[in-house]
């Protein structure tokens, strides 16, 4: 730790009941309860939600820049993946 | 000065003064996250003063409005307990006052809640959301300094010290309260004196911190006899419209 702030956490924010959490930003905190009230003065002011996560950053395992290519590159060329081969039959509602 | 405007106008200055102090800390917290927590509380107890006064000011029925009572009336005329004017030299002094305050609050607006006076209930039921989770913070910062380090704990102890002193008055009734408990107005604070002294003896027990005994009680800001910290406060805080008379924000 490089400053006196304390370390970095991520903040995730559930809009409504039901929907997943969005991330929507980082903060500086010394423990849980810190993080979880920062991140509710900070994120949560203007009705942005109605729950809250937060996480220490070091726990978040990221891909790293490098690893474009061959994580999400072969992706490309297999539009077989996508269900747009299918013939959805009439009487199936809400597809 | 009729009893239900005096009422309320010691609940307006409460906040007022309160806000205005933490309103100093602005810019100057102790990191980026703590200064926004900080002047988010102080922007709810401003806003809870703001409509304290004018109601007051509808009460008194003289056309004054809340910015005639916040920045024209002078240092005897305000109606605050000593404690809210206190100085806070250091933020371990900014949360034990602030704790003090917020406990006491959440009590009193709870009961509050309840008033006759539809207005007046209905700002203390909005504050008693805020006012908890006022309480959540500072409690928990309590909980920080008093088990942190043996500096943190000392300062925090120090604070406890010199501002004891000013809570006797929080409890005192006068025959305003009177008049206000009889009349379903106001609440007694007997009501939950026992009960939010425990709370606050059982946060500082559990945050290695000891309230001082036998301390000899200040007492006066109800009736506008104050310490001298308050004219400094107001200096500042009326600057603006005493300097440029008729202005208008």
């Amino acid at each position: 730790m490089s400053d006196s702030q304390g370390p970095m956490w991520e903040v995730f924010v559930q809009k409504k009941a039901g929907q997943p959490f969005v991330h929507c930003g980082n903060l500086h905190a010394f423990d849980k309860e810190m993080a979880l009230q920062n991140a509710r003065d900070l994120y949560t002011r203007r009705m942005e939600g109605v729950a809250l996560w937060v996480v220490k950053s070091e726990h978040i395992v990221a891909s790293s820049p490098e690893d474009q290519g061959s994580f999400f590159e072969p992706a490309n060329d297999k539009i077989f993946r996508h269900p747009t081969f299918y013939q959805v039959p009439d009487i199936i509602k809400h597809m | 000065m009729n009893h239900h405007f005096k009422y309320l106008l010691r609940l307006a200055d409460n906040s007022l003064i309160n806000a205005q102090c933490l309103c100093k800390w602005t810019g100057h917290g102790p990191f980026l996250e703590e200064d926004l927590a900080l002047t988010n509380i102080a922007l709810d107890i401003l806003g809870r003063s703001k409509l304290l006064l004018e109601h007051a000011a509808l009460i008194e029925g003289n056309g004054k409005s809340d910015d005639d009572l916040a920045f024209h009336r002078s240092e005897r005329e305000f109606l605050n307990t000593k404690l809210v004017e206190q100085p806070t030299p250091d933020y371990a002094y900014t949360i034990i006052k602030q704790v003090i305050i917020d406990s006491f609050d959440l009590n009193l607006y709870k009961e509050l809640s309840k008033s006759k006076d539809d207005v007046l209930a209905g700002i203390a039921a909005k504050s008693i959301k805020e006012i908890t989770y006022h309480y959540r913070h500072t409690s928990s910062w309590v909980n920080r300094f008093g088990l942190g380090t043996e500096e943190s704990n000392q300062r925090a102890q120090n604070a406890l010290n010199e501002l004891w002193r000013f809570t006797g008055e929080l409890c005192e009734t006068d025959e305003t309260d009177e008049w206000a408990i009889k009349n379903g107005i106001g609440c007694s604070v007997e009501n939950f004196k026992a009960s939010w002294q425990t709370q606050l003896k059982n946060l500082f027990n559990e945050s290695n911190l000891t309230i001082p005994e036998n301390t000899f009680m200040q007492t006066g800001g109800k009736n506008g006899i104050h310490t001298e910290h308050l004219g400094y406060i107001l200096a500042e805080m009326q600057t603006l419209p005493k300097a440029h008379v008729g202005a208008t924000w």
